[in-house]
């Protein structure tokens, strides 16, 4: 079975006064139906491959790779136009802040429909149904009173569920998600990530889970890849995080306090202790 | 270490150093907007007419020679002459003098008051902000021109009072730009850092707040020059502004325009003059604006 | 003797009480973190005792003098704050040492070349950093100008609104870590505001946990470590940020 996403040394780069700089530089990998998480600092990369792979770069930045095939199609050869019915409907992405990212003029219902009405035309009676439930399957319990509601009327976490909701109605079959839970409170975070861990194990989608929190995706991700600088520095299965080898992935592991914390002094990353950066 | 160097050093040694780096990264920056350039060259030979108007000019702005009145432009009166028999080329680079005074007075009185009084609303807010803005949306509810008229009225025609006019009717804009600038970072955490260092209310605004607002102010002064020329030259038309001899521009487009058929350049040449300078300074004003953005500040 | 009383202390917004009656005894020397969720009051308590949120009822002692309603000069000089935003947190057209001589300025304190140079060591940036802008800073460096500026003033008290939780863990742990060492080196009494657990058991005594306005449990951080709360709320808190993965859940 051929891989649902397959990208070979990808590269993103942008022009500024001294020249062009790459910020992703040859990254590789694959993605079956299987969740996939890729960590690193700010900086680090790990946005850019999400937005790269959605050909959401806009000029002046410059995307290229040997290979970016999805589902056995090309996206480096589609053109812009042909990209569209690809995005959303097949690839969707759940950004870091739902404020930004809902029109604050459309109510949540109103724009959940959009979303499908975008790729398929569906008859009004039946898109009305199809939305409650997809309200119901992020656990909106009130879905008529909610879908009537506009953003700002909604909280931060139920605004996720909503984007969520709104990301997967159209049945994609990859699901990007960029630091979904960053703008939510610890305890709406693992319900927001439960959700929607659920909903891709259960409609057998591939998730692309990227985070700055190596705990968080060492949870809810089969395989995950360590970004720094643009590279990946460490490729390792999920389970095995706690054995990673690569001093800079040792080094953010240890940096991270616990909550049964006991050391004095936190260990500081040695950047000069691996070369590349 | 050659002056360049000194200037783009990452880490200076000095205040001065830090500062003088700044506004060379910011005229590196003007000089790759080839628009902002040619503005910017425009403006410098305003101020060159200006300063050597009694070297570049051939003859007197106000000497009559009743028999050359309404030349053609020829070799010895580039521009031709009015219908006085002045030379209009003459008149034309001293009434760069006139233009040059004018935006820089209304400049000088408009743009600091506008500042102050918008950044003193936007920082106390509350009925300081009401009155304040209340009062600036009063000048701002009158159309510029029919203001600066009244004013001109009460004052009696003139070049001094023309400026004040102008100046009376620039100021609420920049008023409603500094408040809203103002209003962005009041509660931002650097003010807040301030206060809780026990920094007075005028410190705070004089040292803190009106720097910010000072890049979209000039920005828009910049951008506002053309307006203010034309203001001035339609004061001058309408013989409110500067008074005969004195070489004004609208004032010579004013006295051009009876013989706009048959001696089109009297009224043309200063025409010439004024689109330049204004478009001068709209270039500039637009060349500065991409380097000056607040949004750009952040980044290096 | 006690470095921070807040007594019924209840806090509005507008007109809107955001903050309900907190009463807290935070005592000198100690690192004390104020913990709970976006709205629950946990900044404004901090920002009340600040002066940047007047408008309360109640009453707010600093090492035993009542607080005012606004910011003053006297209290600059004990008790200084440190912001969350690295970015927002300084002028973006001022260098670091403008920065930094602005609290010596307004206090009339001169020698400040000395003074800016020996903060600057003590944050550890080296000399190189003084006159460069915000923009030229990393995150890190600008929370460390940021500690440097608090520190100006020689205060005992510092107040510290989430001063890591827009950072990079790696340079968390940087600034964490200088954190605990000026507390150490200055004797200074800690008052932090933030939603990360573990932070608090690596850098404080003592916690109170807020929820929509109040305080629902005061506990020791080693409680952090057995899972030891009374409160509900308290415990769904500590469960979702990664207790339950450590504790015996026997307390039940």
């Amino acid at each position: 079975m051929t891989p649902l996403l397959e990208i070979d040394n990808l590269r993103v780069s942008f022009p500024t006064t001294q020249g062009r700089i790459e910020v992703v530089k040859g990254v590789s990998f694959t993605l079956g139906r299987e969740r996939l998480g890729i960590v690193g600092e700010s900086g680090s990369g790990k946005s850019m491959t999400g937005r790269a792979i959605l050909r959401l770069i806009r000029s002046p930045g410059e995307v290229t790779a040997e290979r970016m095939m999805f589902d056995g199609t090309d996206l480096l050869s589609r053109s812009e136009r042909a990209m569209r019915p690809l995005r959303g409907a097949r690839m969707s992405m759940i950004m870091q802040d739902p404020k930004f990212s809902l029109n604050p003029v459309m109510t949540v219902g109103a724009q959940i429909a959009e979303a499908v009405r975008a790729h398929e035309t569906v008859p009004r009676r039946a898109l009305a149904n199809r939305v409650r439930e997809m309200l119901e399957a992020v656990r909106i319990n009130d879905p008529d009173r909610v879908a009537r509601m506009y953003p700002h009327e909604v909280s931060g976490g139920m605004g996720q569920r909503v984007m969520i909701a709104m990301m997967l109605i159209p049945r994609p079959d990859l699901l990007i998600a960029d630091e979904p839970t960053s703008a939510l409170d610890v305890s709406v975070q693992a319900q927001v990530l439960d959700l929607i861990d659920e909903l891709i194990v259960n409609n057998g989608m591939g998730l692309l889970l990227i985070s700055h929190d190596l705990n968080l995706v060492a949870r809810y991700c089969d395989r995950i890849l360590v970004m720094n600088s643009g590279e990946v520095v460490e490729s390792c299965a999920a389970a095995d995080l706690h054995a990673a080898t690569h001093p800079y992935t040792r080094g953010l592991l240890a940096a991270i306090p616990k909550i049964n914390e006991t050391r004095d002094v936190l260990p500081v990353l040695d950047r000069s202790a691996w070369s590349g950066t | 270490m050659s002056a360049r160097d000194w200037l783009l050093d990452e880490s200076p040694n000095s205040r001065m150093q830090a500062n003088a780096g700044r506004f060379y990264r910011m005229g590196l920056a003007l000089l790759r907007n080839p628009l902002a350039v040619l503005g910017a060259l425009i403006i410098l030979l305003l101020i060159a007419t200006a300063v050597f108007a009694p070297w570049i000019a051939p003859e007197s702005p106000v000497g009559q020679m009743l028999d050359r009145r309404l030349l053609p432009p020829s070799s010895a009166n580039w521009m031709g002459t009015d219908e006085l028999g002045r030379d209009i080329f003459s008149r034309v680079v001293y009434g760069a003098r006139i233009t040059l005074m004018i935006v820089a007075l209304v400049a000088i009185i408009a743009a600091p008051l506008g500042l102050i009084i918008g950044a003193v609303a936007g920082y106390f807010g509350g009925w300081v902000d009401k009155l304040l803005m209340g009062f600036t949306d009063i000048f701002l509810s009158m159309p510029k021109l029919i203001l600066a008229l009244a004013f001109v009225a009460a004052l009696g025609p003139g070049i001094e009072n023309a400026i004040i006019a102008i100046a009376i009717t620039a100021w609420p804009a920049y008023a409603r730009i500094a408040r809203a600038e103002t209003i962005t970072f009041r509660s931002s955490e650097f003010i807040s850092a301030v206060k809780l260092v026990g920094a007075s209310d005028a410190r705070i605004i004089g040292l803190h707040v009106v720097p910010l607002c000072m890049s979209s102010m000039i920005v828009r002064v910049t951008l506002d020059m053309a307006g203010i020329i034309l203001t001035a030259a339609g004061l001058g038309f309408l013989g409110l502004g500067a008074q005969p001899p004195l070489p004004e521009w609208g004032a010579m487009i004013s006295r051009g325009r009876v013989f706009i058929l048959d001696q089109w350049w009297v009224a043309t040449m200063p025409g010439f003059a004024i689109i330049l300078v204004s478009l001068g300074f709209c270039f500039l004003g637009d060349g500065l604006r991409d380097v000056l953005d607040p949004k750009q500040a952040g980044k290096s | 003797m006690t470095a921070i009383s807040l007594k019924s202390l209840t806090i509005s917004y507008g007109g809107i009480p955001a903050v309900h009656d907190v009463s807290l005894e935070i005592g000198d020397g100690e690192s004390f973190a104020l913990v709970g969720e976006s709205g629950s009051g946990k900044s404004t308590v901090l920002r009340a005792i600040a002066g940047l949120a007047p408008e309360w009822s109640g009453e707010i002692s600093v090492l035993g003098a009542p607080r005012g309603h606004g910011p003053d000069r006297a209290f600059a000089r004990t008790c200084q704050m440190v912001f969350q935003d690295p970015y927002g947190s300084l002028h973006p057209r001022k260098t670091v040492d403008s920065v930094l001589s602005e609290p010596l300025v307004v206090h009339g304190i001169s020698e400040r070349s000395g003074r800016v140079s020996e903060a600057l060591e003590m944050v550890g940036l080296g000399q190189e950093f003084r006159f460069r802008f915000p923009h030229q800073l990393s995150g890190g460096q600008r929370q460390r100008v940021a500690i440097a500026r608090a520190l100006m003033l020689k205060p005992r008290i510092m107040l510290l609104d989430e001063p890591t939780s827009a950072l990079d863990v790696s340079v968390q742990a940087e600034i964490l870590n200088l954190l605990k060492r000026l507390r150490r080196d200055q004797g200074l009494t800690y008052l932090m505001v933030t939603h990360n657990l573990p932070v608090v058991a690596f850098m404080c005594d003592r916690m109170a946990v807020m929820n929509a306005g109040r305080v629902v449990e005061t506990a020791p951080s080693s409680a952090l470590r057995t899972g030891d709360f009374s409160d509900p709320y308290a415990r769904h808190l500590y469960a979702a940020s990664g207790g339950d993965e450590i504790a015996p859940k026997d307390g039940q």
